[in-house]
């Protein structure tokens, strides 16, 4: 599906681990990319630091793989003083969501013409597997051996809040939705924000009873549940089964947006 | 052609970057340097760039080294507590050799201290702040002119060596009005191109790469890991890491007498005061007072890379003088450089030394 020139082959192999999420992501944004018809020449691939933010390294486009946090920050950079090249960012949840907080907010608030696609895997992967802000109660992590004490954010909530033009939620099962989606993220003006839930075999579902790639794989299919579905079963007065996380377009809206080519 | 003005340096400092086609600035607004931001806010749609208040320095430096890379000339201005949060992206700017300009007017510190003061306690800061090994260009004017002059020459170093450039002002420089001389024009120099065949950190005899921005069709990955001539991360191999590293310090170090700007009165002077920035208004004034052959005067513009040649200037110095408005941060690099004794003159608080005070260390030395 993918052409292969969009790859820097001279970088290969990745360091990502066997089964990791990540490749079916970047494959999942290619294809979009590919689809919107894109030259490589015109696109830009930002990111953080984490296993995340290599994604970048190993496409052939200007790309700039920046500080821990601050991917959205640069990006914004890039995008306001060059508005004809398309900006994507991508940045994993610790990245985003704990260094990158503020700067995420600021980037949705000004609804930056890019789309951000955060690689979830509820953990800090690159630096052991230490719990993040999305790492969900109760799970296990090397810094909460007892389980996880705090709330998580809720990214895709967080974006639609804070004024994101396109919202939308999918995992690395939804191979075909999560491609959908980036197409469309990329389609809408504005910052368009796509959260992919996906697997880290090797720091959070071996700790956490999910040992293998299948396993955590299915874990993310069977706690999605489609926005319409929960839209039904809150409208019903029923309750939403305990651990799952809604799926889907959770906004696509035209506010006003910074940095779209006139 | 020109037109003068009676402005404020902080308005000198923004028109400067205008006139040298600074097309992108990223800040914050803190005191003393907030002019500068609202003056770029005001000046800059016209002529055709991007004024952005981002949400912190972080993202602001962060947003200058995105804009820099597509080509675009950018700046941002801070003072001390913001200068401070910039300094990972500063080492970033350095180890992707971004060309970019940093301004800071400098207050009292440390942390929020005196934010309507003047100080030059951020002088180490600025060449040592952010972590490893690596080498900046600062300079330091001492009159609105200057600020106008030499924040036109920081896009030039920044461009030519493509590293983050300081202009390393002060409260009292900042927010003094003076009679500015503005050109209609000024020249520019723009980084070298990406030679076809070269890649993008592969430097050329000056140990400086050709820059492709973003959008020319070079594909460059650009990453503050460690990296090798295609820009491709090597953080293990301790050879790719010497190499880099002593480039892109050796780039600047090397390059010390071309980059040095200082003026030097009465060379064959026994008792030399070293200054830069408003000091050398201070030290000018003593020497107004009492026209004297033995009194010389080292006035550096440029004082990162430090150019200690510039020193030798004075054969029969037998004392050097420096009053700087912190607790003596430069004259432990001219100390470095001399045998004869080097008395600091500090000075915190705010306030520039006076004449008396000046000359009271003068008579003690002469
Ligand atoms: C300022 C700073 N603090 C901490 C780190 C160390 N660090 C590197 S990656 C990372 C976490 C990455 O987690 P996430 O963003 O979730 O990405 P993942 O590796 O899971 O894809 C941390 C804390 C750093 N590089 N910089
Ligand atoms: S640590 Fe986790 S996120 Fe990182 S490469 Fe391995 S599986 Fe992927």
């Amino acid at each position: 599906m993918i052409a292969p020139d969009w790859f820097r082959e001279d970088r290969l192999p990745h360091i990502y681990c066997t089964g990791c999420g990540n490749g079916t992501i970047i494959n999942c944004t290619l294809a979009a990319v590919e689809e919107m018809g894109w030259k490589r020449d015109e696109t830009v691939f930002v990111s953080g630091i984490g296993c995340s933010s290599r994604a970048p390294g190993y496409i052939l486009t200007d790309s700039l793989h920046t500080t821990h946090g601050r991917a959205l920050a640069f990006a914004t950079g890039v995008k306001m003083a060059r508005p004809d090249l398309h900006v994507v960012v991508f940045t994993g949840d610790g990245d985003l969501a704990a260094i990158g907080g503020n700067h995420f907010i600021h980037a949705c608030r000004r609804n930056v013409d890019m789309t951000v696609i955060c690689m979830n895997n509820h953990i800090y992967g690159m630096t052991g597997g230490q719990g993040s802000p999305t790492t969900p109660p109760g799970a296990i992590s090397s810094t909460t051996p007892y389980g996880a004490s705090e709330p998580a954010f809720d990214l895709a909530e967080l974006a639609v809040a804070a004024g994101a033009n396109y919202v939308a939620r999918w995992t690395s099962y939804h191979v075909k939705e999560l491609t959908k989606a980036v197409a469309a993220g990329m389609q809408t003006p504005g910052l368009s924000f796509i959260e992919a839930r996906t697997q880290c075999p090797t720091n959070y579902g071996r700790h956490n009873k999910l040992r293998t790639v299948p396993a955590m794989i299915e874990h993310l299919r069977s706690h999605a549940i489609l926005v319409a579905k929960r839209d039904r079963l809150v409208a019903e007065g029923k309750p939403i089964p305990e651990g799952t996380f809604t799926v889907g377009e959770l906004v696509r809206r035209n506010r006003p947006a910074m940095g779209v080519q006139r | 052609m020109s037109r003068t003005e009676f402005m404020q340096g902080n308005a000198a400092c923004a028109e400067g970057a205008l006139a040298a086609g600074c097309r992108f600035f990223g800040g914050y607004p803190i005191t003393p340097s907030t002019e500068i931001a609202e003056t770029m806010a005001r000046r800059l749609p016209k002529a055709g760039g991007v004024f952005i208040s981002m949400e912190d320095e972080l993202a602001s430096i962060a947003a200058v080294i995105g804009a820099a890379w597509t080509g675009a000339r950018a700046m941002t201005a801070t003072s001390g507590p913001g200068f401070s949060l910039m300094m990972e992206n500063i080492g970033y700017a350095a180890m992707t050799e971004t060309p970019c300009v940093v301004v800071n007017i400098q207050r009292g510190g440390p942390s929020t201290g005196q934010p309507t003061r003047a100080a030059q306690g951020d002088m180490l800061q600025c060449r040592f702040g952010s972590h490893g090994d690596y080498s900046t260009i600062a300079l330091t004017p001492n009159s609105v002119q200057e600020m106008f002059d030499l924040t036109v020459k920081a896009f030039d170093l920044a461009d030519r060596f493509r590293v983050p450039t300081f202009l390393m002002s002060d409260e009292i420089v900042g927010h003094m009005r003076e009679r500015v001389t503005i050109p209609d024009a000024v020249e520019v120099e723009r980084p070298r191109p990406l030679a076809e065949g070269s890649l993008p950190f592969e430097a050329g005899d000056d140990g400086v790469p050709g820059f492709a921005p973003f959008g020319s069709g070079r594909a460059v990955h650009v990453t503050g890991l460690t990296h090798d001539e295609r820009g491709y991360p090597d953080t293990t191999d301790p050879e790719a890491h010497d190499k880099l590293v002593r480039r892109l310090v050796a780039k600047i170090e090397s390059a010390r007498r071309d980059i040095a700007d200082y003026e030097v009165v009465n060379p064959d002077a026994e008792t030399v005061f070293v200054t830069y920035g408003p000091p050398s208004r201070t030290v000018e004034q003593v020497m107004r007072d009492r026209p004297d052959d033995s009194i010389g005067h080292l006035r550096l513009r440029v004082v990162w890379p430090f150019p200690e040649f510039a020193l030798k200037v004075f054969p029969n110095a037998r004392t050097f003088l420096m009053p700087e408005l912190n607790m003596g941060q430069m004259v432990r690099e001219v100390q470095r450089h001399v045998d004869q004794p080097v008395i600091s003159i500090p000075k915190i608080g705010g306030e520039l030394h006076t004449p008396a005070e000046l000359v009271r260390v003068l008579e003690v030395y002469r």
